[in-house]
């Protein structure tokens, strides 16, 4: 099996899990967002490297698409965090 | 494959420039002339590598946006320092 | 276990985007930490073009690095980071989070340390890319958003579509931008155009080549994002109502085409041979007016006060 798969996919596993830990320490809702947003990168990286055939065999297309939806829910997510933070921080709280 | 080198090592340049000087106006300085330049030779490179008249096109719209871009925003960084005095 | 001589490569890209990510979580300064995050966003596109993933590098770049960096950037202009607590919990309960991490890391590697090494997975790849004459389009990962897994699109659509309408329920937008400088004012001049029919493009182009409805939607809402920075509160969009019809028509066009071939007695989404290439064409127009409208009322944070106006505040 090929070690380019190996490489990166541990390399997703260090970006979860310090993202991981990242989220669960930061104090502010941007660190943490910001935290959870590296974890979903790694787990994207995870996937992507999982797909990848070699050289000259295409990729599987499949977990490609998975991680594309993962990347635009991933935004959509931040967003409305983001926006409910902003009217928390508004009323007073944090 | 030799003028992509050159670019590479402006490129570096630039990279240790913006390490090593020690000044935000000289930093943007290191950035915006030595990164531009390197990316227009490496663009360079690429274009007579792959030999297709379409890809040289658009590697050229690339840099002529990169410079653009970097341009504004070395400005736009530069005005801010000066209205805050020197960040 | 084949190496290859680019392995040299990938350790070397591996290797930066960990300590890419973990510095960009680690300092407590978190003005760096997201433009950390936007150095770490484009790394990961490289990346992704290395491992033969193009329409990811695409995205990856336009809306993982591009539009969620200018979100979280324009949060912490929101809530400056010197309110309240920044920095990290300290004390046990920090070692017993990093032992935590650190379990689940190495519980996770050896799960893939033991899968790599059962040898080749099942997969599907070769059945998506056996079956794609029949799918309306050329471009494999296209082909399974738009056709194999449309449902699942669908759904993602809808997803976006709660995000936003929590946005606008949630409060009025941001504060707006001063009207640009000649420098910034000249740049979004020349680049909305060139976004604009970028994004077209690549809506287009998708089809066979990378490319597709989600990166063409995202340079869209690059263009209404840089159209706020450039001082148009309006950020280029049309009016209240245009924008709800916006909104809704990526889910709604997905569901007509979905309910239409019903009619002639196929499943939900089973599109008939011919018309498969037009109806996720359709659909993919639809999606990506909807997801520039979500993505760029995301970036303006909420409802548009009724006082601005589509020209940048005098």
């Amino acid at each position: 099996m090929l070690a380019t798969d190996l490489i990166y996919s541990f390399a997703g596993v260090a970006l979860f899990a310090l993202g991981l830990r990242a989220a669960l320490l930061h104090r502010t809702l941007l660190g943490r967002v910001l935290s959870i947003n590296i974890c979903g990168a790694g787990i994207f990286l995870v996937f992507v490297a999982l797909a990848y055939r070699g050289h000259d065999l295409a990729p599987d297309a499949v977990p490609h698409a998975l991680v594309l939806t993962g990347i635009v829910v991933a935004v959509s997510a931040t967003a409305l965090a983001l926006a409910l933070g902003r009217r928390l921080h508004e009323a007073g709280d944090e | 494959m030799l003028i992509i080198v050159t670019g590479v090592g402006f490129f570096a340049a630039g990279s240790i420039g913006l390490l090593r000087l020690p000044d935000l106006h000289s930093r943007l300085h290191a950035l915006t002339k030595a990164d531009n330049l390197g990316l227009g030779l490496i663009a360079i490179g690429l274009a007579l590598l792959s030999g297709s008249l379409v890809i040289a096109i658009k590697l050229l719209l690339v840099w002529i946006l990169v410079l653009a871009g970097s341009a504004a925003s070395a400005h736009l960084i530069a005005q801010q320092a000066l209205r805050r005095g020197h960040d | 276990m084949v190496v290859h001589l680019w392995n040299l490569l990938d350790l070397v890209l591996a290797g930066l985007v960990v300590a890419l990510g973990w510095s960009a979580v680690a300092s407590s300064d978190l003005k760096r930490g997201v433009v950390l995050f936007i150095a770490f966003g484009l790394l990961l596109a490289i990346i992704w073009a290395r491992l033969n993933a193009p329409d990811l590098a695409l995205a990856e770049a336009a809306i993982g690095a591009g539009l969620s960096g200018a979100l979280l950037l324009a949060a912490l202009r929101d809530e400056p980071a010197s309110v309240g607590d920044t920095g990290f919990t300290q004390g046990p309960v920090a070692w017993a989070t990093a032992v935590f991490s650190l379990v689940v890391a190495v519980s996770f590697a050896w799960a893939l340390l033991h899968a790599h090494a059962a040898g080749d997975p099942i997969r599907l790849a070769d059945e998506v890319i056996a079956h794609l004459e029949q799918s309306g389009v050329s471009n494999p990962v296209t082909a399974v958003l738009l056709n194999y897994r449309a449902y699942d699109t669908l759904l993602e659509l809808a997803v976006l579509l709660a995000a936003v309408l929590g946005i606008m329920a949630v409060g009025p937008a941001r504060p707006t931008y001063k009207p640009a400088g000649p420098l910034f004012g000249a740049l979004v001049t020349w680049l909305v155009p060139l976004l604009i029919v970028t994004g077209g493009y690549l809506l287009w182009v998708g089809a066979h080549a990378p490319g597709g409805a989600f990166q063409a939607g995202a340079l869209l809402a690059a263009a209404a994002v840089l159209l706020r920075l450039g001082g148009y509160p309006g950020a280029g969009l049309p009016g209240s109502l245009v924008q709800r019809w916006l909104l809704v028509s990526g889910v709604g066009v997905f569901i007509t085409v979905g309910l239409l071939v019903t009619v002639e007695g196929r499943a939900f989404l089973q599109y008939s041979h011919g018309w498969s290439g037009m109806l996720i064409l359709l659909i993919e127009i639809a999606a990506t007016l909807a997801i520039a409208t979500t993505l760029a009322l995301a970036y303006i944070g909420g409802r548009a006060l009724s006082s601005q106006h589509d020209r940048p505040e005098q």
